[in-house]
């Protein structure tokens, strides 16, 4: 998504060359096989390709966007597979970051798709799939959390910290004082 | 990467680990903990006091310790603590060098080394009849070269040979059934004297060489007598007749009987009071008790009985001193009532007194119990004398010149039982504490600590920072400590003496010898039973100081009245005492307090009825609220019956006492009388604190402990199986035990060890109790543990029941729910036999326990409860061994290192007692004996504070070596953007 934006930048172009500009080279024959008419069409149909072209490259851009995590999603699975099952910082570590990263990823998700944003774009389908594949890396990092024995999913859980219950009854005594 | 990270960790676990031991560095000892020596009671004291060598005093106790004193000091030279059988009787020097002692009822005759109490030889007297045992060490006597010793024990006279102690000839007098009560020593003859019934009187000659029996001679007296026989000189004996009005005086000049008698009134006109001989040796003379005069009377050469002198307030006499040829001196001490008298005067010479001084002494001693005196020559040839004198709470003093010269709490040899109390909390602007240190002091200890720490300190440093840490002012304060490490141990003796000692360096903060528990005429034979917290006050009741309540009884046995006495925990002071009407079988404190935080306690009489104090309205109306639930449980452990009460209504009596409750009977068990005896008992620690009633299994299981305060263990043996290891065969012993609910008389879980004895020594915490005992088939003592689980609670198994919190784990539990119990066992052998045993008590509950085994060598063993485990396996799986439960193994570890009194002995160990400290690692632990011992230790390393030997010194020079550097890299850095700009 950092390349995404990179060259997309929020405002836009900046600058381009517009190749479909035909009017200085009249003079020149056309090469052999080379038909004209294709290309002389009217200002209307040059924007609206133009318009097109733009979307075309929105909605590439966009897709490519959404699948991102799931190189992501690669990497924290490796990165889980080396810190082993033991409890220990470096385990801990990455878990938390395979956790946030997700969680901030779908905290962000309209400012991500923000500049593929178009009326003719479906943005839809590339949204849902992010989605999917950061919801895919939370529950990666969930499962990393619980291989690692750190979920509240068991009895002994909850109960570990319990203290005993109070006894209603009272009874003391025992042998005659000496 | 990974890889790396993980070795990184395993070596850091490893490295941690290998500090894990429970074991001290050299330089650790005597830090937190301290040990002092006592002797006990002095019963017998002989002075040495030749001209070479040093002068010492050797004394025998009633704690059966023989001992040699420095006179100078009163340091103990040498100690030997006999066993709690051996009890001794007899003590004397022999050859100007060996300390001759007999103990165990004559039985057994032992020389030491004076100068180094080494044991030169040892005799066994053997015997068939108990008999009064006397230890005679004539003076130059000898048979074949050889020194004699006398010995009359167990029905036999022994001749012993003074170089070897072997048995040169013996004597029966079993078979004559005299009470032999004198040997007496005339030429080369020994005569031996003694009643037969109590007025027969008997006189055996002896030749001393082989014990020929060379003549006898008897008379019958004209009536009965009364007490014992006293030895005047070498042949004359006075003796009261039974209704005390007349003296007998009986003479064995050559082996033959004559008497004479003479009335007391004769004597002594205007006499009243009911006459004692009192058992002072004093040559030619003997003293007589009435009332609280003693008079002297001497024995004529003609056995006529002359008054010599009257002494009034006489408290105490010693025995006469010969002092130089014919001149004997003897001392009596007159008490008044700030200071005490001493005279010492010549036995012969009766007008003047050798010595007349008062002397100022503690009134919380008491008065004088003992005196022994000794002479010295001063400076102008003439005599001097010392007094070593055994007060009424069993001290020792030496007194001479009118001055004490050294004094020995050696009350705190007997201790009866230990309570703790919390010290003042700290206030500002009053400085409790007068060691506080000043600033430059504290500067100057942490930089010989960083010294220390960097190893740049020399070696005089060193030894600096040693003393430094031992004598710590920090540890002795007088105000309560963050960590709840300093408190006050409040011990009573069997004196009837309250002490308390600091924790920090065990040193006496103040001492009461208790009215109640002092001799007087309304309370004969007073007993100091217990000691109990009355008043702990803390948040709103801050402002009162706490209190002690000491229950002690007029009398050994069951039925004689009860004495209350409450003293202030800070100051000492005795706030008010009680003689109750009512006897006293068990104080019960009560879980419940009052508005001033006394708590409140049930006193059982020997009727079964309950008396509720302290005696206030607001104490029957907090009763009243728990009536229906409070209970009470009774074992009678000569019955073989364990019963249950509840309390009923108040007493049906003639006067109306509303704080008197009777008691109907809910439940008993009687054990088959034929088949089981009762030999021990154990509960629940009132104060112990649960952290949870949750055990986790490696599976993430759960099981849920019984943890139940109204839980009793009782330990049953076959009747033919109490007595001595050894007097039974394994399949004539048995050992059953019991898990009893003391609400509901539910016999939780029984079990029987077949082929095992007692004794009996038991600990129950939590769910689990250990026990230990004698195998007789594996000749071994073995220790078991039973964990007992609730199995009703187990199908607590949903999660969602927790997450939404819709379980009743918590809910109040009543016995009468009857839970169903599951129990795990398992027995591990032991090689030690077991004085006394208990386990660690944390704040919270939440470190691991650790048992505290008191040995048969007088040390007391720390032993994790993890090797006491039920589920311990010959191969735990991974997951287990993860969780720490060690490999089966059959017997439990002694690991030289985890003795907790490392090299030092708690003599005659007699119990130990465990109290929490603040801080949850840390537990508290006081032995004690002959000697007292108290460290802390901590079960689970103290995971919660930082070592003791940590540098702060260190940690503030980095501070601020890296504020400086960061300072000093900022103004460099500045510097250089100033030249770029200006390039």
């Amino acid at each position: 998504m950092d390349k995404g934006k990179g060259v997309m930048g929020s405002g836009g172009r900046r600058w381009g060359v517009d190749f479909s500009d035909n009017s200085t080279s009249r003079d020149i024959p056309d090469p052999p096989g080379f038909s004209r008419a294709s290309l002389d069409q009217d200002d209307s149909t040059l924007s609206r390709q133009k318009k097109d072209a733009e979307s075309n490259w929105k909605a590439q851009k966009a897709w490519e966007v959404a699948q991102a995590p799931l190189k992501n999603l690669l990497m924290m699975g490796f990165m889980m597979w080396m810190a082993g099952s033991t409890v220990h910082l470096f385990s801990i570590g990455i878990t938390f970051s395979a956790l946030w990263q997700p969680i901030s990823a779908l905290q962000s998700v309209g400012k991500i798709f923000e500049p593929y944003k178009d009326n003719k774009v479906e943005l839809l389908g590339p949204k849902l799939l992010f989605i999917a594949l950061n919801l895919g890396g939370l529950a990666l990092g969930v499962w990393k959390l619980n291989s690692l024995g750190l979920l509240p999913t068991h009895t002994s859980d909850w109960v570990s910290s319990l203290s005993p219950a109070q006894e209603v009854e009272f009874s003391g005594g025992g042998l005659n004082l000496g | 990467m990974a890889m790396a990270i993980r070795v990184f960790l395993i070596l850091l676990l490893f490295l941690s680990s290998t500090n894990l031991g429970y074991s001290l560095y050299e330089d650790q000892v005597g830090l937190m903990d301290w040990h002092q020596q006592y002797i006990g009671k002095v019963k017998h004291a002989l002075f040495h006091t030749q001209k070479t060598g040093r002068k010492r005093v050797l004394v025998s106790t009633e704690e059966n310790v023989v001992a040699s004193l420095d006179l100078r000091h009163g340091e103990i030279f040498w100690r030997h603590v006999l066993g709690t059988d051996d009890v001794v009787d007899g003590l004397d020097i022999a050859l100007g060098k060996y300390v001759i002692t007999l103990s165990s009822d004559g039985s057994i005759l032992r020389a030491w080394n004076l100068p180094d109490g080494q044991m030169v030889w040892e005799s066994s007297l053997q015997g068939s009849k108990a008999s009064k045992s006397i230890l005679y060490v004539p003076k130059n006597l000898k048979a074949d070269k050889d020194d004699l010793i006398l010995v009359f024990g167990k029905g036999y006279l022994h001749a012993v040979s003074g170089i070897d102690g072997e048995v040169l000839w013996k004597k029966d007098f079993a078979g004559e059934s005299i009470e032999v009560t004198h040997i007496i020593q005339s030429a080369d003859k020994i005569y031996v004297a003694g009643f037969f019934g109590s007025s027969k009187f008997y006189v055996y000659g002896l030749n001393a060489d082989n014990g020929e029996l060379l003549k006898n001679d008897h008379t019958v007296l004209p009536s009965d007598t009364f007490g014992e026989l006293l030895s005047v000189s070498g042949d004359k004996f006075v003796v009261l007749d039974k209704i005390r009005s007349k003296i007998f005086t009986i003479n064995i000049k050559n082996g033959e009987i004559r008497y004479k008698q003479k009335p007391i009134s004769d004597l002594i006109k205007d006499s009243s009071g009911q006459a004692v001989i009192l058992p002072t040796r004093l040559p030619e003379l003997f003293a007589l008790r009435i009332d609280s005069h003693v008079f002297i009377i001497k024995v004529t050469n003609e056995d006529d009985l002359v008054l010599v002198d009257k002494i009034n307030n006489a408290a105490s006499l010693s025995d006469a001193l010969s002092i130089s040829e014919g001149q004997h001196a003897f001392a009596f001490i007159q008490h008044e009532s700030s200071s005490i008298h001493l005279f010492v005067k010549d036995v012969n010479d009766w007008s003047g007194d050798l010595l007349k001084e008062s002397i100022i002494i503690d009134h919380q001693r008491g008065n004088i119990d003992k005196i022994f005196i000794n002479n010295y020559v001063r400076t102008d040839r003439s005599y001097g004398f010392r007094a070593l004198m055994v007060m009424e709470d069993h001290s020792l003093l030496l007194v001479q010149q009118g001055e004490i010269v050294w004094s020995r709490e050696d009350g705190l040899a007997s201790v009866v039982d230990v309570t703790t109390s919390e010290l003042p909390v700290e206030k500002e602007g009053v400085s409790v504490a007068k060691v506080e240190q000043n600033l430059f002091e504290w500067l100057k200890g942490h930089v010989l600590k960083l010294k220390g720490t960097l190893m740049i300190a020399s070696p005089e440093d060193v030894v600096a920072i040693q003393a430094m840490r031992l004598r710590s002012s920090e540890k002795s304060k007088m105000t309560r400590d963050h960590n709840g490490f300093r408190k006050l141990l409040i011990v009573l003796t069997r004196a009837g003496k309250v002490f308390a000692l600091h924790t920090g360096d065990g040193r006496v903060v103040w001492s009461i010898l208790l009215h109640t528990l002092r001799k007087t005429e309304v309370c004969e034979h007073p007993v100091g039973l217990n000691i109990y917290q009355w008043q702990v006050p803390h948040h709103h009741a801050l402002d009162e100081n706490p209190s002690i309540l000491v229950v002690g009884r007029c009398g050994p046995s069951l039925a004689a009245p009860a004495v209350f006495s409450f003293v202030d925990a800070y100051t000492g002071k005795e706030l008010k005492f009680l003689r109750l009407p009512h006897t006293i079988a068990q104080v019960i404190p009560l879980p419940y307090t009052d508005s001033t935080e006394q708590r409140l306690h049930l006193i059982i009489d020997i009727n079964q009825r309950a008396y509720l104090y302290p005696r206030t309205p607001e104490a029957i109306d907090i009763l009243q609220r728990e009536f229906s639930n409070v209970y009470w449980y009774s074992v009678e452990a000569d019955n073989g019956v364990v019963r249950g009460h509840a309390l009923k209504s108040n007493c049906i009596q003639k006067v109306v006492d509303e704080y008197c409750f009777d008691f109907r009977d809910l439940w008993s068990i009687v054990f088959p009388s034929e088949s089981e005896k009762i030999i021990a008992t154990a509960t629940r620690k009132s104060n112990e604190v649960v952290h949870t009633q949750a055990k986790v299994m490696t599976d993430y299981d759960v099981m849920y402990k019984y943890v139940s305060k109204n839980i009793l263990f009782v330990a049953n043996a076959a009747p033919k199986a109490r007595g001595e290891i050894g007097t039974a065969t394994p399949e004539e012993a048995w050992l059953v035990i019991y898990i009893i609910d003391t609400v509901t008389g539910r016999i939780l879980h029984r079990m029987t060890h077949h082929g095992c004895q007692g004794p009996v020594h038991a600990v129950f915490s939590e769910n689990w109790v250990v026990y230990h005992y004698f195998n007789l088939r594996a000749h071994r003592y073995e220790m078991s543990v039973v964990e007992v689980y609730d199995q009703s609670r187990a199908d607590n198994k949903d999660v969602w029941k927790f997450v939404l919190g819709k379980h009743n784990l918590t809910s109040p539990m009543s016995s009468y729910y009857r839970p169903e119990i599951t129990t795990k066992s398992q027995s591990y052998f032991f090689t030690h036999s077991v004085k006394a045993i208990e386990v660690t008590l944390t704040a919270k509950g939440i470190t691991s326990k650790q048992l505290l085994i008191g040995t048969i060598g007088d040390q007391v063993l720390a032993l994790d409860k993890r090797f006491l485990d039920p589920r311990r396996t010959l191969n735990p799986s991974q997951a287990e061994k993860e969780e720490g439960i060690i490999p089966l193994t059959d017997s439990l570890p002694i690991i030289s290192q985890s003795y907790i009194t490392h090299s030092l002995k708690v003599e005659g160990l007699r119990g130990i007692v465990t109290v929490p400290a603040k801080l949850e690692s840390t537990s508290l632990v006081f032995a004690y004996g002959v000697d007292l011992f108290f460290t802390q230790i901590a079960p689970s390393r103290t995971y919660d504070s930082l070592t003791e030997d940590f540098s702060y010194a260190l940690l503030l020079l980095t501070i601020v070596a890296l504020v400086a550097a960061i300072f000093v890299t900022w103004v460099l850095s500045e510097r250089k953007d100033l030249q770029e700009k200006w390039r």
